[in-house]
């Protein structure tokens, strides 16, 4: 845990709010080409043009004005960690991203506020082809390859936010798997928003190509700040023909910050996508990951938490569409409240009429630690394919005082009783992520049942 | 002989509502005391209040365990001071194995670190003299187990956790023949002359191989009756009809 941070020098820093000037300013100093600053000019009258969402936790103290949208560090990206300046490296070690990438990673970017400081991918995979680099450096190196796909998985229309990402857009993550490869370690890439009163809008665009298999984790937190911060990230992905992609997630926002991120995965025949989701922190987040199966027998599978304490309000949930044949989609969903916080799940299952015999199972598990906490399920089913099959089981509850009660009987404390009540409820998830990050999972449980202020 | 357990004049609440209404009962260092009485009597409030389980209020009297006064110490401080309840109804927790909650038990409960490979291997023989598989280790703690494996469980985290004070809370109901005598042997194994038993039953199964030492009719609240083990065969035959009168 990062209580203070070195703060580097900043190469330049934008003016705070939203405006046409601020917006071409950073494609100058992005040195980005016209069909780029197009984009983020069209997204920029989007976000004039659409409203704020009239559903969900309440905005109001979100003040696009306050907030400067692009900060870059005062160091360019480099491949090598001794490079990276002092003050940005010592924050990534604290995280312990640089012994991850030895042990256990194929690669690993990092990203310090607006820009990608560190990128760095193992030879082997370059030799079988396989691109991941900064969002920034594609669009230089891969522009056909980057056209062919940006925005097409997530348009600048989505909602109100998506389009201030696409107008205001800088770093992130690029990566293709080519035919066939199997990248069998994880890729990471780590985001940090290091300054205050400042937003991130990060874009992470993966290609799986056909056959091929990736385990994508992203990591993102910041240090703690009484003015609000703004994360409005996208991540568009697409998984080819017989492709499997595992994106898994443990985001750690401090608790002044508005995680307004986009997700979403296009999902073609006879191919996997899994979410793995851990959210911690950030005082309102609205995040709803989605999988469109337009293949026949694609599958989906959302295993996610999230844990809301005082102050708190984390609306979340899967939607998945249904497009292919034989197309099926399962989801576990878990929450956590505690101290007055507040989880919502908010789900879409959408089967259109060409996806016969697909079939959906949600389950969502809702616990609250206290009585002033709160949470709430809100799915939606559409289900328009005569025989599709569909199940959804939510449970909301309060945590068992019979269950404190016989832990305690055996020599635990109260807060050791609650905490292991709650590692247990959170397992399903943990499961699911790589031990270190599993471990970093129940670590930040901890903290939050300890009221531990970041 | 020690004294072990002494509770002076219980009175305990839940809901306002009055459960444990004066009750007194002294055990002593290798003696087996035996509870009987009539379902919703109030003998499993009793247990949970000598474990200070919160539901319920204590509103008179005092406990005393080893000389200590425990009457409002909490529940987790009572079990570390050696006080061991085999629930009637153990709970399920999802997501964590009965090895990880044992393990930690045992070290809260010693006060000293403990060590996977040690620990695992201390418990085999008492899984097998249990009739357990080595298995059930890794599964969720209680979660889908049987009525009989739950007990079993019970016996098998009494056994390794070896308290001076055992509070068995219905441990033989659900069990078959062969799992009342391996459960059995399990307690005979863990009685000595420095700890104590309190069995609380409603059959003769488990007594036909633990001799006890006392035997108390508990009725409304409160104990009506104290004897030695021939009362319990009475009670076996007879039921409680001839005690409900005696209180008034
Ligand atoms: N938490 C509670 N809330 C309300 N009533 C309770 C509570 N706990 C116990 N009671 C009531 O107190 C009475 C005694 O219950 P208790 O479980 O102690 O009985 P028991 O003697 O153990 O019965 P059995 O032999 O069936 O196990 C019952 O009437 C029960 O309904
Ligand atoms: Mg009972």
């Amino acid at each position: 845990m990062i209580t203070k941070d070195n703060s580097p020098d900043y190469e330049y820093v934008s003016q705070k709010g939203l405006t046409r000037e601020i917006v071409e300013d950073i494609s100058r100093r992005k040195g980005e080409e016209k069909w780029v600053l197009d984009i983020r000019l069209k997204a920029l009258e989007m976000y004039y043009a659409l409203s704020m969402p009239t559903w969900g936790p309440s905005l109001e103290e979100l003040n696009i004005d306050d907030i400067a949208t692009y900060v870059k560090p005062a160091s360019s990206m480099k491949d090598n960690w001794d490079e990276v300046p002092e003050n940005i490296k010592d924050t990534f070690v604290k995280l312990g991203i640089p012994k991850a990438e030895r042990d256990y990673l194929a690669g690993v970017g990092a990203q310090y506020d607006s820009e990608v400081v560190y990128h760095n991918i193992k030879e082997e995979l370059l030799s079988q082809g396989v691109i991941y680099t900064d969002f920034d450096s594609a669009l230089v190196e891969y522009p056909d390859l980057v056209k062919q796909y940006f925005t097409k998985c997530v348009p600048l229309t989505e909602h109100k936010f998506i389009a201030l990402h696409y107008a205001v857009f800088s770093g992130g993550s690029f990566v293709y798997v080519p035919r066939g490869v199997h990248v069998t370690m994880p890729l990471q890439s780590y985001f940090r928003l290091n300054s205050p009163e400042s937003g991130q809008f990060e874009h992470t665009l993966i290609i799986v190509d056909e056959g091929a298999s990736l385990h994508f984790i992203e990591g993102c937190s910041a240090p703690k700040y009484n003015k609000f911060n703004l994360h409005a990230g996208c991540v568009e992905l697409f998984v080819k023909k017989g492709g499997t992609l595992r994106y898994s997630t443990v985001e750690n926002w401090s608790k002044n910050m508005f995680n307004l991120n986009t997700k979403k995965a296009i999902v073609e025949e006879d191919a996997v996508m899994e979410w793995v989701s851990g959210s911690f922190g950030s005082h309102i987040s609205m995040l709803y990951p989605m999988s469109i199966l337009v293949g026949d027998r694609a599958r989906t599978e959302y295993t996610g938490i999230s844990f809301a304490g005082e102050g708190q309000n984390l609306d979340t949930g899967f939607k998945v569409i249904h497009v292919g044949k034989d197309t099926n989609s399962v989801v576990h969903s878990r929450s956590l409240s505690k101290g007055g916080g507040k989880t919502t799940y908010r789900g879409l299952v959408r089967i259109m009429p060409s996806a016969t015999h697909s079939s959906s199972f949600v389950d969502c598990d809702n616990l609250m630690l206290d009585d002033i906490s709160k949470s709430d399920t809100i799915p939606v089913s559409d289900i328009r394919s005569s025989d599709a099959t569909f199940s959804h089981e939510a449970k909301v509850g309060k945590i068992s005082d019979k269950a404190i009660f016989y832990l305690m009987s055996r020599g635990l404390m109260e807060s050791d009783a609650k905490a292991m009540i709650v590692r247990g409820f959170a397992s399903p998830i943990s499961k699911e992520l790589p031990l270190e990050y599993a471990v970093e999972m129940n670590r930040l449980i901890n903290l939050e049942l300890e009221g531990e202020i970041q | 002989m020690k004294n072990i357990l002494t509770i002076d004049n219980l009175h305990a609440s839940v809901h306002d509502k009055e459960i444990i209404k004066g009750l007194n009962l002294t055990i002593n260092s290798g003696e087996v005391h035996v509870i009987m009485g009539p379902n919703g009597a109030g003998k499993s409030t009793l247990s949970s209040c000598i474990l200070s389980n919160k539901q319920y209020v204590k509103t008179a009297g005092r406990i005393t365990f080893c000389g200590e006064d425990i009457t409002h110490a909490t529940t987790d401080v009572i079990a570390r001071k050696g006080v061991f309840l085999s629930h009637q109804l153990p709970e399920e927790i999802e997501g964590i194995s009965v090895f990880n909650f044992l393990k930690t038990a045992k070290s809260k409960i010693d006060g000293k670190n403990v060590y996977s490979t040690d620990f695992r291997k201390e418990l085999m023989p008492i899984m097998s003299s249990l009739d357990m598989s080595e298995s059930v280790l890794d599964r969720d703690l209680n979660v889908s187990f049987s009525g009989g494996e739950k007990k079993k469980c019970e016996i098998l985290q009494l056994m390794a956790l070896r308290p001076t004070l055992a509070i068995l809370d219905e441990a033989d109901s659900g069990l078959d023949t062969d799992a009342v005598k391996a459960v059995s042997k399990g307690i005979e194994m863990f009685r000595g002359e420095d700890n104590a038993l309190l069995i609380i039953t409603h059959s003769m199964k488990l007594l036909q191989h633990i001799p006890a030492t006392h035997v108390h009719v508990f009725i409304d609240g409160k104990i009506v009756k104290s004897g030695d083990s021939r009362l319990a065969e009475q009670i076996d035959m007879r039921g409680y009809e001839g005690y409900k009168g005696e209180n008034g």
